[in-house]
């Protein structure tokens, strides 16, 4: 387990909130602008059916509790601090086997070709290690990306309750990350 | 002046656009910038607090700004990358000159300059002062726009100065004064967020201001009703509790209706229209025949949405209104705006918390850009230039008797116009790019093509300034100190982050210098940026936009000052009219009849199809900066038809298909994206585009009477299919041009 930085909040969490995304893509352009991405953007803005609506969703790493990304990672390259944050791959461990890239549940972690290198979110840990922000979560204009407690995210957004609980089938994934869901809902089920 | 001095491929070569995805000097060293400056985006009307990260005078990445209030570190994507430009390959860096058949060349100031002066001198005193115009754009500064209407007046000594805000939200500007006198959104955007029904006509916010975005949302979480006027369902339209899909250029047909109900139901608030307005009963007159079902008719939107809509804005509490060029790039934009304002004073919501109203502007200062004298009607602090009294107190201010001052002149528009026919002889541009901005673009590369003389002033080779015989290489906003004026009225401290890189000049230095070899220098004789703000200052004083009590440590320390600010000890007014005093000759706010006529150029036969225009979010205007930055590129990389399925199906359009779209002024070819996000009776293209890709190729100059405002939002086009699926975006087949 790697050792976390003792500036880092551990109350604050990362809230996605898909109904306010607006598919500007300022997450994208300021991820790459991350001092430990190499410019390469790490969060992911899609439209779900560009023909019937402007509806967009983002996708971030979500911290998984139990990450199979580092379950299944042969080189040890991908580990979980104290904290929580799912770190990106060691670079000089990885060995581009895309192992963790197939066995993401939330389709997170892109294998950079011409790097050979599994590229994921860090949670921007250059910044949240020294007590600043995600610079997604801070950039983002329509609050669809939040960085902070729970407790303001609960004052917030009094119509919506966070959730952090996905159920694949039968297998049920903890997370970091939480998503907005109408009010009283507590889990997530995928399929 | 003839035509492109080479072909457009070799210009493109050498000064792009360019995509730019990194610092030229790379990313390393980055993260221990030299200093952090703080200061504002140079985009859209919100003017984001954003700090810059600065390293050997280059700006080479930003860091969010938390504190500044309005935005608290959020930025949309252009406001991320908006660093790139500072040092960008393309970046003029000192003056250049049209060589015939080769291009430009550098030149040194010396011989750009004095080359410049002697054709103003030999134009004017051939054909006169006023057949030397002058453009420029409210990007500037208001230091800036103050110094280039005193420049035209007093050092060109013309009539013919207007400015790009024309294109923009004059409709709104003309529609305030008529209706209070005062032309300002009413209220900060902090009321957003408590008001219980927010109405948004003819405004994308998510794409266009989407960092305004974030107070409606809030508004929602605090209960808000959401109505939304577009012929797209936008993402902001998208959640909206009203979406009402209206038919491009009818909108007076629906504020009408809507009036009408609100008499019908008396969802009336009559102690305010009874103390405080006038006008009233001649303008419920002018619509008491608006029923529904002639709305309905009319605008394409169900007879029940629009009961809904009245009704919901009439039995509110609290409310804010909001418009943007949806409704006011029209010939009628003027009748628009006041059909929304009636709207307003029909339930009184106006000078009360949480109530507001307003224009959102599109321009980075395209509020203050307003204010301080560059349009062709107004001087200083929005005073009339017919006025005798306003002409009087601002000569006095300059220096000069007021019978030099030149009178009312052309507007945009009509200046090109007056180009073409051949009236206007020679230009200087400023930050202006009307080949790719103005309607009926084709019209206005033959007028350029016309003149004997034309200078511009810039930091990018635009499509305009390709026609130039000298350009003087300006300064980019992180150069050059100023304040600016958002939105909702507050006015901001732009900090220069930078000096101009090799030879280019702040753009107040280039002024100077001209004002100085025309022989007027003792009135330009500024020592900085401040020295122009404090006689800005006392130009104001005493008017409508009164920013005598503002000042630069003012501004600093309060993050931002709103205007009016008539004395040092003032702190500002966010929220006007609280008092109901307005600056009407009654004192009251003033009802106006907008009755509702067609659109210039109706749909018929052989044009059966309604085009509009509008943006993106991943570009600004006519995309001088933002199609020079590569991330902002990729994301929306060519123009698209966006094209509703049934619309489609009848020509047998599938996605990616060319689409020839053909009006009465030309043609051009875009790819299909066929969505149900748009009425199945229009299409729209976004406008950013120069050369074959440039919408405004195809839109019409009917203007509105009173604003001059074209009418970018409607005309009248034919779709032909070509048959073919169109090639992969290629940003290189944009400056194909003619």
């Amino acid at each position: 387990m790697a050792e976390p930085e003792k500036n880092f909040q551990p109350d604050m969490e990362f809230f996605v909130d898909m109904q306010r995304c607006i598919g500007c893509r300022a997450c994208e352009a300021a991820c790459a602008e991350c001092e430990t991405n190499g410019q390469e953007t790490m969060i992911h803005v899609n439209y779900v059916d560009r023909a019937h609506s402007a509806q967009t969703t983002v996708q971030v790493c979500m911290h998984c509790e139990d990450p199979a990304c580092a379950n299944v990672c042969p080189a040890d390259a991908i580990a979980k601090d104290s904290n929580g944050v799912v770190h990106s791959a060691n670079t000089s461990r990885c060995i581009g086997c895309s192992n963790c890239v197939l066995a993401c549940p939330f389709g997170v972690p892109k294998k950079m070709e011409e790097a050979e290198l599994m590229m994921k979110c860090n949670l921007c840990y250059d910044r949240t290690s020294v007590g600043k922000k995600p610079m997604c979560a801070t950039v983002c204009p329509s609050g669809a990306l939040y960085f902070g407690t729970r407790e303001e995210m609960r004052k917030m957004r009094p119509n919506s309750d966070p959730v952090n609980t996905f159920k694949f089938g039968a297998q049920t994934v903890n997370t970091k990350v939480n998503v907005m869901m109408p009010k009283g809902s507590t889990e997530l089920r995928v399929h | 002046m003839a035509k492109l001095p080479t072909s457009v491929d070799k210009i493109v070569e050498h000064y792009g656009p360019h995509k730019a995805y990194a610092p030229k000097q790379g990313f390393h060293g980055r993260e221990d910038p030299d200093k952090l400056v703080k200061t504002h985006c140079c985009f859209c009307g919100m003017q984001c607090g954003i700090q810059l990260k600065v390293k050997d005078n280059t700006v080479v990445g930003f860091e969010p700004w938390m504190e500044f209030p309005f935005n608290e570190g959020r930025m949309c994507p252009k406001g991320v990358v908006r660093y790139l430009q500072n040092n960008h390959p393309d970046r003029l860096e000192s003056p250049i000159e049209r060589v015939e058949g080769e291009g430009f060349k550098p030149v040194d100031w010396e011989t750009a300059m004095s080359k410049t002066v002697s054709e103003i001198k030999r134009i004017q005193s051939t054909y006169g002062n006023d057949a030397f115009a002058i453009l420029s754009g409210v990007s500037l500064t208001n230091e800036l726009s103050y110094m280039i209407g005193k420049f035209a007046r007093v050092a060109l000594k013309t009539a013919n100065i207007d400015y790009n805000g024309r294109l923009c939200m004059v409709s709104a500007g003309a529609g305030n004064k008529k209706a209070f006198g005062r032309d300002r959104t009413s209220n900060s955007w902090a009321d957003l967020k408590h008001a219980e029904v927010i109405m948004i006509c003819g405004s994308n916010v998510s794409e266009t201001f989407p960092t305004l975005i974030h107070y409606i949302w809030e508004a929602r979480d605090n209960g808000a009703k959401l109505i939304v006027v577009d012929p797209r369902e936008t993402p902001v339209a998208r959640t909206a509790d009203l979406h009402l899909s209206i038919r491009p250029g009818t909108d007076s047909a629906l504020y009408g209706a809507m009036l009408q109900q609100l008499v019908e139901n008396d969802w009336l608030d009559h102690n305010f229209i009874d103390n405080h307005t006038s006008g009233f009963e001649e303008t419920i007159a002018a619509v008491k025949d608006y029923s529904l079902e002639w709305a309905e008719e009319v605008t394409g939107i169900p007879a029940e949405s629009i009961r809904q809509a009245a009704e919901m804005w009439g039995k509110a509490g609290t409310s804010f209104l909001m418009h943007a060029r949806g409704i006011e790039h029209h010939s009628k934009g003027v009748d628009n705006v006041l059909g929304c304002i009636n709207l307003v004073l029909a339930t009184g919501r106006i000078g009360k918390p949480y109530c507001g109203y307003g224009t959102i502007t599109g321009q980075g200062n395209g509020q203050g850009g307003r204010e301080h004298g560059h349009k062709c009607d107004q001087l200083p602090g929005n005073r009339d230039i017919t006025n005798p009294e306003h002409r009087k107190y601002i000569a006095g201010v300059w220096g000069i008797d007021e019978k030099e001052m030149p009178g009312k002149g052309l507007t945009a528009y009509e200046i090109v116009e007056a180009i073409h026919r051949g009236e206007i002889k020679g230009l200087i541009s400023i930050c202006f790019n009307p080949v790719v901005s103005l309607p009926n673009n084709n019209m206005v590369r033959e007028a350029l093509e016309k003149l004997e003389f034309y200078v511009a002033i810039d930091f990018f080779l635009n499509e305009t300034a390709r026609h130039a015989d000298i350009v003087l290489a300006g300064a980019l906003h992180e150069e050059e100190e100023g304040t600016g004026t958002t939105a909702e009225g507050r006015v901001v401290k732009i900090n220069a982050a930078v000096s101009p890189p090799g030879n280019a000049r702040t753009d107040a230095s280039i002024l100077q210098e001209l004002a100085a070899r025309l022989g007027v220098g003792d009135k330009f004789a500024f020592e900085n940026s401040e020295a122009i703000f404090n006689e800005l200052r006392v130009a104001s004083k005493g008017s409508t936009v009164d920013y005598y009590g503002i000042t630069y440590e003012k501004i600093e320390k309060n993050y931002g000052v709103f205007w009016p600010c008539p004395s040092l000890d003032h702190p500002g007014t966010p929220r006007l009219w609280e008092d109901k005093k307005f600056e009407t000759p009654d004192g009251k706010a003033h009802f106006n009849p907008a009755p509702y006529r067609d659109p210039g150029e109706p749909t018929d036969k052989e044009y059966p199809v309604v085009l509009t225009t509008g943006r993106t979010v991943s570009q600004y205007l006519s995309g001088t900066q933002t199609r020079r930055l590569g991330k902002l590129m990729d994301s929306y990389p060519e123009p698209l038809l966006e094209i509703h399925p049934s619309l489609a199906q009848q020509y047998g359009i599938k996605e990616r298909d060319l689409v020839k779209v053909v009006t009465r002024r030309g043609e051009a070819e875009f790819p299909a994206q066929v969505v149900t996000t748009i009425r199945a009776d229009t299409v729209f293209i976004p406008y950013h585009w120069g050369g074959r890709k440039s919408a405004n190729q195809l839109t019409i100059g009917n203007l509105d009477p009173i604003s001059k405002i074209p009418e970018y939002k409607v005309c009248a086009c034919k779709l032909v299919p070509l048959g073919r699926k169109a090639p992969p975006a290629s940003e290189s087949d944009a400056y194909q041009s003619k």
